[in-house]
């Protein structure tokens, strides 16, 4: 079964098996990793902050200006930084790695 | 001063409102307590604009939208909005009802609680700054209640949404200020951005693009505040920072009542929706039982049964008679129709 990779706040690296109708932040949080994804995936909060690692990023859909907005809420963003809750899991990101963002 | 109620309901959101119309009808009177400055909760201050699709008979209405019908339907009951604080502790009294008291020392005594607090109360989003608290109240403001303290002072203002560039544009009259964002677009309303864009032209803001790293003391209370921008660490030194990152939700002050938690979420009983404390109630996405789904109509429903309840703690001697809005002569006097 496909499945992203995540290191979570504290440095371990967890294989999560992922389904293809489910957004990245829902595949986390279903895991039981700490994410808060506060609003429940509407892109009105900024608590499911990831960092998609370099290799992957240009496979994913683009940020819309609402992703963009929110990310202003966000602390220590960076230029690989996204909601995981606006990126639909699909087999072409297969393996993708994501690291969680500090709280 | 001391005021007198049936039950207080922590949480002025969906729920909360919805509390307020189920007690109403059975004669129970409720004042509601909230964090923010208007009722609604996560639908008014999170998504107003975002339209919810599982309300049942509304196709589609914007969290606004059920905030304003909610106010409507429970204008019959009066309820009472103690808005802007939060519960800060509960007490017995000698009578066995409940004290309760809010961060602005507001008092409430009640025979019920019913905690609707959804995610928990909105707190201002602070920087994940090591050490930051012992700036605060001090060099660190995440509101600003007295503007005339930053009368000639150096005042750096961090974010991009309306908050920030509100603040950025009112104080800049009296202040030297600069803003702080990650990038040169703002969310914040197009008014308020052409503004601040002309004062920056006028050189009376100075715009920093970047992402806050640090703060340190200087002497003369003075605070050096060192930030990022690609991948490069400058610094500038103020007197005031005003951090406006938004809004979080944390559960706040309920941990320490001494409720019986799990994860964070209080549990109930699914007939009563009562917590481990007899006459506390939790109604909502705070509650957890077998089987629970964080939806607004989990809610509603929850609301109702806990009503119930309450009218046995509220009126011990009398009967309950179950009755229906549409046929009962009754209820249609408490509703004013």
């Amino acid at each position: 079964m496909a499945k992203i990779i995540v290191t979570d706040r504290n440095g371990n690296e967890k294989h999560i098996l992922a389904d293809e109708n489910s957004t990245l932040m829902e595949i986390i949080r279903d895991a039981g990793l700490d994410i808060e994804a506060a609003c429940g995936g509407c892109c009105a909060c900024a608590t499911c902050h990831v960092y998609v690692d370099l290799e992957w990023i240009d496979k994913l859909n683009k940020m819309d200006d609402d992703e963009e907005s929110m990310l202003d809420q966000a602390f220590s963003v960076k230029k690989n930084s996204r909601l995981s809750c606006q990126i639909n899991f699909t087999k072409k990101i297969d393996g993708i790695r994501l690291v969680l963002a500090p709280e | 001063m001391l005021e007198k109620t049936d039950v207080v309901i922590i949480g002025a959101g969906p729920v909360g409102l919805f509390a307020v119309f189920e007690l109403g009808l059975l004669n129970i009177s409720a004042q509601l307590v909230d964090n923010l400055d208007k009722p609604g909760g996560q639908c008014a201050e999170l998504y107003p604009d975002k339209p919810i699709y599982d309300i049942p008979s509304r196709v589609t209405i914007s969290g606004q939208e059920l905030t304003d019908d909610l106010l409507k339907q429970v204008e019959p009951f009066n309820p009472v909005y103690h808005l802007n604080q939060q519960v800060e502790s509960i007490s017995k009294t000698e009578n066995g009802e409940w004290l309760v008291e809010t961060s602005i020392k507001k008092k409430i005594q009640a025979k019920c609680i019913v905690i609707a607090a959804g995610a928990g109360s909105f707190v201002p989003r602070k920087p994940p700054i090591e050490g930051i608290e012992k700036f605060e109240n001090q060099n660190v403001f995440y509101s600003i209640r007295n503007k005339s303290i930053f009368q000639e002072k150096r005042v750096l203002i961090l974010g991009g949404g309306d908050s920030a560039l509100d603040w950025t544009n009112e104080l800049s009259k009296i202040a030297i200020i600069s803003l702080m964002h990650r990038r040169k677009e703002f969310r914040a309303a197009p008014d308020s951005v052409s503004t601040m864009l002309e004062l920056e032209k006028q050189r009376k803001v100075n715009f920093i693009l970047g992402q806050i790293k640090n703060i340190e003391e200087t002497t003369n209370n003075s605070i050096r505040v060192s930030y990022e921008n690609e991948n490069k660490i400058h610094d500038i030194e103020v007197d005031f920072l005003l951090p406006f990152f938004g809004l979080k939700m944390e559960l706040g002050p309920i941990a320490r009542w001494g409720l019986n938690l799990n994860n964070n979420l209080i549990k109930v009983d699914t007939e009563k929706f009562e917590t481990s404390e007899p006459s506390i109630f939790a109604i909502g996405d705070i509650n957890t039982y077998p089987g629970k789904l964080k939806l607004i109509l989990s809610g509603f429903h929850e609301a109702a049964l806990m009503a119930q309840e309450c009218f046995k703690y509220c009126y011990p001697d009398k009967k309950n008679v179950f009755r229906y809005t549409t046929s009962s002569k009754e209820l249609h006097k408490k509703l004013k129709v």
